[in-house]
């Protein structure tokens, strides 16, 4: 057996063992270090005799780690008492419980009392069965970075006594927002890089594909949960044609539809329709605002009504200065860039995107379709100003000079 | 996680002997729960993509359009001893999870499961560097 069969059996089983283990010593931190080390010696002992049950190894040998590790607690602290522990050896694993062990998982790991970044790390570690490295190498920190977040997390639970259980139906759904956005966090980050040279990180995108579908499969009855793969499955379907040949960004208008992952679109659908039980939340809306993209042959021919509809909807559940902008050019699609730059100057008039690029891009173009070319031009220049991309700002300029 | 493994659809072919497919139908009731449960395990991993079994093989016709004029043929193609009997879809991070997944398909004695990777661009493409910039734009202008 290679380094890279041990990966697969630890990709597969690892969330289940750290789950399992964490149910038998009630302890996140300690199953973690356990399974890790588990998997360290599957790294040795495989490659030179590969068990019959690689996964039954797994979780025996973590067990084991578990209960040495407690045993070394309980004999520097003199607590032998604590020995009582021992009988979780005899104590088989429940196939009924996994699904709930997995799920409680993901709601530990994603735990308020964690910073945003520990919650991300422990997620994609524990959940997803990501080494320190890979985690560190998709967001472009360094490893012990990563490491300390994830130590840290761990404290913080302990400390914080968290019990590892299901939240209870009442609290649920509020902690059940705080999974799926840090989802969406490792997705969006997969899929829009916020710093470093490597722009997308397609491997990070997956990841939070994955994380999405397993919720979906683990809370059904769940609708947001539909929405944010539907949303996740509709974006990535966009990715084979968002480059040209030589790399270039291609502009949505100017994407070859025929490039998008038919499939994903598909797969995306079918998530859309089980998100729309009891109406759409903030998910399942962009995702309905995506599939709507997605269903339409060209931006000519795209249904910006509904795309109007959705946003007000959306600005509705879950208001926000850069959805109503977003509104703002969905209106001017549909009903001309008069109607649009009304909400646009609103927007500027409450000072709600100070400092931002995108309001004078958006005016400027609405200016430029109005054929108000002057203003249209110093609006532009002035996105220029205020944008921090060159290769966007370049853009912008050129925009603006061709107004003259 | 190797960049040039992400997100890779890689289809396990189901390849049986007329002996293992008999084997199946007679013991259809005790794998048929059992392929179900499989089903169901790999959706909560996320790797799930589609499955489906094919009818027998006695039942198909083959279309040549070697010629010049298609010929059609009962039965099954060619005098192979194994046969396509069905596939299961499964996107995952590396053929070797794939190769994991399929020493877990319930079967009989007798089939075998050929593990092969998706081609085209319904993948997505490794280093696409630069996308930020669309994306901000498509964001800032609402098309995204």
């Amino acid at each position: 057996m290679s380094t890279a069969d041990v990966e697969a059996v630890w990709r597969i089983e690892s969330a289940r063992i750290v789950a399992a283990l964490t149910r038998f010593t009630g302890d996140f931190g300690l199953a973690e270090d356990a399974a890790q080390e588990a998997v360290a010696e599957a790294l040795v002992s495989w490659p030179r005799a590969a068990p019959a049950d690689p996964a039954g190894w797994l979780m025996a040998t973590a067990r084991r780690r578990a209960i040495d590790a407690i045993r070394r607690r309980t004999t520097l602290k003199g607590k032998y008492a604590l020995m009582a522990v021992d009988p979780v050896v005899e104590d088989e694993i429940d196939p009924d419980r996994i699904d709930d062990d997995v799920l409680a998982l993901m709601f530990t790991s994603c735990h308020p009392v964690l910073s945003r970044e520990a919650q991300v790390a422990l997620t994609l570690r524990v959940v997803g069965g990501l080494s320190s490295e890979e985690i560190a190498r998709a967001f472009l920190v360094p490893v012990p970075t990563v490491q300390a977040r994830i130590t840290r997390g761990k404290k913080t639970i302990a400390a914080a006594g968290v019990p590892f259980e299901l939240p209870a139906a009442y609290e649920r759904r509020e902690r059940l927002s705080g999974v799926l956005s840090v989802v969406y966090v490792i997705f969006t980050e997969g899929s829009t890089a916020t710093s470093g040279d490597r722009l997308v990180r397609p491997d990070l995108a997956y990841e939070a594909i994955r994380l999405a579908r397993t919720l979906a499969a683990l809370l059904p009855d769940e609708p947001e949960v539909h929405g944010l793969l539907a949303l996740c499955e509709l974006t990535a379907a966009r990715f084979p044609a968002r480059l040209d040949p030589d790399g270039t960004p291609v502009l949505l208008e100017d994407q070859d539809r025929r490039r998008w992952d038919h499939s994903a679109i598909r797969r995306g659908m079918d998530a859309l329709v089980k998100a729309s039980t009891r109406g759409l939340g903030p998910y399942g809306l962009q995702a309905a605002i995506a599939a709507t993209h997605a269903s339409a042959p060209s931006v000519e021919e795209t249904d910006w009504d509904r795309i109007v509809v959705l946003y007000e909807a959306l600005g509705r559940v879950a208001p926000s200065p850069v959805v109503e902008l977003n509104r703002a050019v969905a209106v001017a699609m549909a009903s001309g860039p008069a109607q649009a730059l009304a909400i646009v100057d609103e927007l500027i008039a409450l000072d709600r995107l100070p400092g931002s690029h995108l309001l004078p891009t958006v005016r400027g173009e609405l200016l430029t379709r109005l054929g108000r070319r002057p203003e249209a031009r110093a609006e532009l220049e002035l996105a220029a100003r205020l944008c921090a991309n060159q290769r966007e700002r370049s853009v912008l300029l050129r925009k603006a000079a061709a107004l003259t | 996680m190797a960049e040039e493994d992400t997100m890779a659809k890689y289809m396990l072919i189901m390849r049986g002997t007329d002996e293992s497919n008999a084997a199946v139908m007679a013991g259809f009731e005790e794998l048929a729960p059992k392929t179900y449960h499989f089903i169901e395990e790999l959706t909560k991993a996320g790797v799930f993509v589609a499955a489906e079994g094919l009818d027998d093989p006695g039942q198909g016709v083959v279309v040549d359009v070697s010629g010049e004029a298609p010929v059609v043929t009962d039965g099954p193609y060619g005098e192979t001893k194994e046969l396509f009997g069905g596939y299961f879809l499964l996107d995952v991070a590396s053929k070797e999870e794939a190769v994991e997944w399929a020493k877990r398909v319930p079967s009989v004695a007798g089939a075998k499961i050929e593990v092969r990777r998706v081609a085209g661009d319904d993948e997505m493409p490794p280093g696409m560097e630069g996308s930020v910039e669309e994306l901000a734009r498509s964001e800032s202008t609402g098309r995204i």
